[in-house]
């Protein structure tokens, strides 16, 4: 029989703190019980000779100091395991919700994950073709990779994830492991989730996805479980089931927001904008928990998805991710209002691993030299667009207003795409040559006259044109 | 026996004790997790832990080890690659897998590899501090040079004969002044906060070069010197990290990976080993160190990985090489003195930063130098740190604090990122102040020319920077044709100097004497299309012979070791131009 511990000594937001506690270890779990028989779930945070603070995952509402009786269960928090946990739908806390019952564990896993070792992981390669030209040509996803997508509110970064999740798939023919999705919203509202879990049955998406939900109601410390529970589940699936797992997290931001009101209830010192100085620490524990290690023919992909306060990518939650992931995908707003789908900013996006996983064996021969082409041709439309709105577009040269036409037929072309448009890696690099023809070929200073010979042809650029 | 009265997150306090001193590494809990004291009061001792505390319980012991926290100095450095606190991560995975387990006492260096030792000195020789009493061959490339610790002085009673050792054996005997007999190994542990003593620090003279065109010649960076590498994310900062440590022409190159990405060091380690040094064709891992405290390790030991990586540095200049250390980031160890601050509730400075920020920064900096060692040859430890600064920001903490204790300031650009313009370094914002110092070192080794050339260049580049404030507003079109010739140049010296193809096999490393020819090559273009323009030629004309064209893609078309091909060019240009 284990020591219950009558009554608590304060509550402090989502925080209670005991006295007279022996042997509790950090970071254990306890359970507390409420008069009323249900139970709340608590992890201990900070300790001091006999007092003992816990971070209730529920939230304290209806918590006094006398109504509770507090157990120590001795170990750190742990989730059950198993393969059929695709296809189901849990919590933030990573318990079922679907109404089918509890999962049968093949074996249980502290949350918190251990830091792999540099040396045994593996550098990253193969890429997932994601079926979205932009994404695929210009920032190739990676396995095992973390690529983040930077959106701001109101534009279509769910739509995007979705269309990710029915799309994806393992380029690599050799490769027999499975492909399997596991989705964390933190901090979504109610008709998100919905409308999430509703795309993902009409595409037939949902025995291949786990999700873990956490609505924008649903108490903030569980938020901050959601994702350690969903990578949880996918390192189980991708190191020891032998799959490929891609991990969506959205919202990021929320995450952070969050943490941000944890740490202010424990009295912790602010960074910047007020959140904890270990925000990095904290957000690359989840992050560097994307990627393929030795022994394992499985891998850990992420998409984290965040909503940019503001549309500031200097802000602190953005700044941050970029500095751990590797790469970004950064949505425009001024292209989202041009009605181009899915609305990217080719010239902030990057995929930092994209250059040892594509070419010759992984994509195809040309796919870098067009890569490179398209953006330095996309960074000279910029420039020829704000000469234009100086001096007027009828006073520019004659290779400016190439450069202007270039830009717009790749934006309606290129990057704008269906909703349902899943386009091979041919597809994708054949439109990309398509529009560089619409070039004159000097111009095409990135690749050499080899490849020209063979690819270019300024017809190619005419049924744009026409 | 003492124990733990608190825990928050990696800090543990003990309380009503006066066993610990400062700095001293303790074993925490049963598990004896490593740890080190910060702060001594009378009612409480202060440790951060270097490993995750999840699972410490109030009341297991705290023990202390007497001795502040050490780097193990010996033979099997090079190649390894260790976390912060010297742990070798390649053994780690044997011991417990892939994920990095707690409380593993692994020996930093490898006790059962045996080393061809040769032994120099005998019985009746008088040692002193830093004097070498035997070597043996580490990697192909690297003599290890056992030295007696700095302090110690004696008489050798006893030397063993040449032969096999590992690195425990012991290899002499040495009476101390005070009647004391020691037995020396071959591993000396040395303090991590405590800068090695060299007999004197020299002045600076000679470059560290890197091959990389726009380092070497506009922003020069001298061995034992300082450097900072600002830059946003996708900047490029790593990359150019990377750069310099496969080119430079150090003996040893110290690579810290302090709270970077994971994938990264296993970049570093795949390509390291498979990349060939030219001038040894031995791989590069031979000369190579790699400390890893990737960013979800603990943080306490992020923190130490920075002295980690220093002091095996200066270790290595005690015995008479060069050393460059790449610390990546440096940020990143200044974001871990903020946490473990804030858990210590100090009273924050700017940012949340501690006050001391600035001190530590330098003190950090300071141990980089060119130095006279104690057993009289000349070593060098070279630093160059990365700093990411928040919100690619200039003007937060770290970078500022940053900037007064480095010499060498290499801004790196979004803008120029953006375009795909790498090394993204940008020649207006960043400056070297070593150049007065390499300027003999230039005009011995390079030619008298190599500064004016050199002078001329960063004209043209300041000229341009002054015209495109212009050009932005009303076009390229109204300016005269001298001004639009600095413009062409400018463009020639950004596309066909400045730009540099790390994955190009012959630009990813350019010799000082290509780089010069290069910078002729652009130079005498400007000055003859300048005489012509001044004979009335219009611009059209002399952009139409096509030499700017080809002047930036000399890079890609005259290989490293065939410069007597510039004399076509010369040749060419005198010959295109007398026709104009």
């Amino acid at each position: 029989m284990s020591i219950q511990y009558l009554g608590l000594k304060d509550v402090n937001g989502p925080l209670i703190a005991l006295e007279g506690v022996k042997g509790a270890a950090y970071d254990e779990i306890a359970t507390i019980r409420l008069e009323d028989g249900t139970e709340r779930t608590g992890r201990v945070v900070q300790m001091e000779g006999d007092k003992v603070i816990l971070q209730v995952f529920e939230g304290t509402k209806g918590i006094s100091l006398k109504n509770t009786k507090t157990i120590f269960s001795g170990r750190p928090l742990e989730m059950p395991l198993a393969k059929e946990m695709l296809g189901r739908v849990f919590n933030g806390a990573g318990k079922p919700i679907d109404g089918l019952g509890p999962v049968f564990p093949e074996k249980t896993a502290d949350v918190n994950g251990q830091a792999l070792n540099p040396v045994a992981r593996q550098y990253p390669r193969n890429y997932i073709h994601t079926g979205i030209s932009s994404i695929d040509a210009l920032m190739t996803l990676i396995r095992g990779q973390k690529l983040p997508i930077f959106s701001g509110s109101g534009l279509s970064h769910n739509k995007l994830a979705v269309q990710i999740v029915k799309q994806a798939r393992i380029a690599d023919e050799n490769s027999t492991n499975d492909f399997a999705i596991v989705f964390a919203a933190m901090g979504v509202q109610n008709d998100v989730a919905d409308y999430f879990r509703r795309s993902y049955e009409e595409n037939g998406a949902s025995e291949r996805v786990a999700m873990f939900l956490n609505l924008s109601s649903d108490p903030i410390i569980e938020r901050l479980l959601t994702p350690l529970c969903a990578l949880t589940t996918a390192e189980y699936l991708a190191y020891e089931k032998n799959m490929h797992i891609l991990v969506i997290m959205t919202d990021m931001t929320s995450y952070a927001e969050a943490l941000r009101e944890f740490s202010s209830s424990k009295g912790e010192i602010p960074g910047r904008k007020g959140y904890p100085g270990y925000l990095y620490s904290n957000l690359a524990s989840l992050y560097e928990r994307a990627g393929v290690i030795e022994g394992s023919t499985g891998s850990v992909t992420q998409i984290p998805i965040l909503t940019m306060p503001n549309d500031d990518i200097t802000h602190p939650i953005p700044d941050l991710t970029a500095y751990i992931t590797e790469g970004q995908i950064v949505f425009d707003r001024d292209l989202e209002q041009r009605g181009i789908y899915p609305a990217l900013s080719v010239l902030l996006s990057l995929s930092r691993l994209m250059k040892d996983g594509i070419g010759e064996g992984y994509t195809r021969a040309d796919h870098s030299a067009v890569a490179n082409q398209l953006f330095a041709a996309y960074a000279k439309v910029q420039d020829a667009r704000s000469l234009a709105s100086v001096i007027g577009e009828d006073e520019l040269s004659d290779i400016d207003r190439s450069y202007m036409r270039f830009g717009q037929l790749f934006e309606d072309n290129f990057l704008n795409q269906g909703f349902d448009e899943n386009r091979s890696m041919d597809e994708t690099l054949d439109l990309g040559w398509d529009l560089l023809c619409a070039l004159p070929r000097s111009e095409l200073d990135r690749i050499d006259d080899k490849l020209l010979d063979e690819k270019y042809d300024p017809e190619r650029a005419s049924r744009f044109l026409s | 026996m003492n124990t733990i009265h608190a825990i928050n997150g990696p800090v543990v306090r003990v309380a009503d004790t006066k066993d610990f001193s400062m700095l001293e590494m303790v074993y925490v809990g049963n598990r004896r997790l490593i740890g080190e004291v910060i702060g001594v009061s009378s009612d409480c001792t202060t440790i951060q832990v270097y490993e995750n505390t999840a699972g410490l319980k109030i009341g297991e012991p705290v023990v202390p080890s007497g001795a502040p926290v050490c780097a193990a100095l010996g033979p099997g450095i090079i190649s390894n690659i260790f976390d912060g606190i010297e742990r070798p991560l390649r053994d780690m995975t044997k011991l417990s897998g892939a994920f990095v387990a707690e409380g593993s006492a692994i020996p930093s260096l490898d006790e059962q590899r045996q080393f061809d030792v040769t032994v120099t000195v005998k019985p009746g020789d008088k040692l002193s501090g830093g004097d070498i009493y035997c070597t043996c061959p580490e990697t192909p490339l690297i003599t290890h040079r056992c030295m007696i610790p700095p302090l110690m002085q004696g008489e050798v009673t006893w030397a063993a004969p040449d032969g096999k050792y590992r690195v425990n054996d012991v290899i002499i005997k040495l009476r101390l002044d005070s009647g004391e007999e020691k037995e020396l190994t071959m591993v000396q542990r040395w303090g991590i906060k405590t800068p090695r003593p060299v007999k004197k620090r020299l002045p600076i003279s000679r470059p560290l070069i890197t091959g990389q065109r726009i380092i070497d010649t506009i922003l020069p960076i001298a061995k034992g010197g300082t450097a900072a590498i600002p830059g946003g994310f996708g900047t490029g900062k790593t990359m150019t990290q990377h750069q310099l440590a496969k080119w430079c022409d150090a003996d040893i190159i110290v690579y810290i990976g302090c709270g970077e990405r994971g994938n990264e060091m296993t970049q570093v380690l795949e390509e390291f080993s498979e990349l060939i040094d030219p001038k040894s064709n031995r791989p590069l891992t031979d000369r190579t160190v790699l400390i890893a405290n990737t960013s979800n390790m603990p943080v306490a030991a992020r923190e130490a990985s920075i002295y980690t990586g220093i002091t095996l540095a200066e270790y290595y200049r005690d015995m008479g090489y060069h050393i460059a250390i790449m610390a990546d980031s440096t940020s990143r160890w200044a974001e871990a003195l903020r946490e473990i601050s804030g858990r210590l509730e100090e009273m924050p400075a700017e940012e949340g930063f501690p006050a001391y920020l600035p001190s530590r920064l330098s003190e950090f900096y300071e141990r980089a130098g060119y130095c006279e060692t104690l057993n009289g040859s000349e070593g060098s430890v070279t630093i160059i740190g990365a700093v990411s600064p928040q919100g690619s920001d200039f003007s937060e903490p770290v970078t500022q604090n940053t900037k007064r204790f480095v010499r060498c300031f290499w801004a790196l650009d979004k803008s120029l990122a953006y375009a795909r313009h790498y090394p993204a370094i940008d020649w207006n914002n960043s400056y070297s102040e070593y150049i007065d110092d390499l300027t003999e070192y230039y005009n011995e080794n390079c030619g008298t020319d190599f500064l004016k050339l050199r002078q001329e260049i960063a004209a043209i580049l300041a000229e341009e920077n002054k015209l495109m404030e212009i050009v932005k507003l009303i076009g390229a079109d109204v300016l005269p044709d001298d001004q639009k010739l600095v413009i062409e140049t400018a463009r020639a010296v950004r596309v066909g100097f400045l730009q540099q193809n790390a994955y190009h096999k012959d630009d990813t490393y350019v010799p000082l004497e290509k780089q010069k020819l290069m910078m002729k090559a652009i130079v005498e273009l400007y000055h003859h299309s300048l005489d012509a323009i001044k004979h009335g030629v219009p611009i059209s004309e002399v952009i139409k012979l096509g030499f700017f064209d080809r002047v930036s893609k000399i890079k890609f078309e005259i290989p490293n070791d065939e410069l007597s091909m510039f004399d076509n060019y010369f040749k060419e240009l005198d010959e295109a131009f007398a026709a104009l």
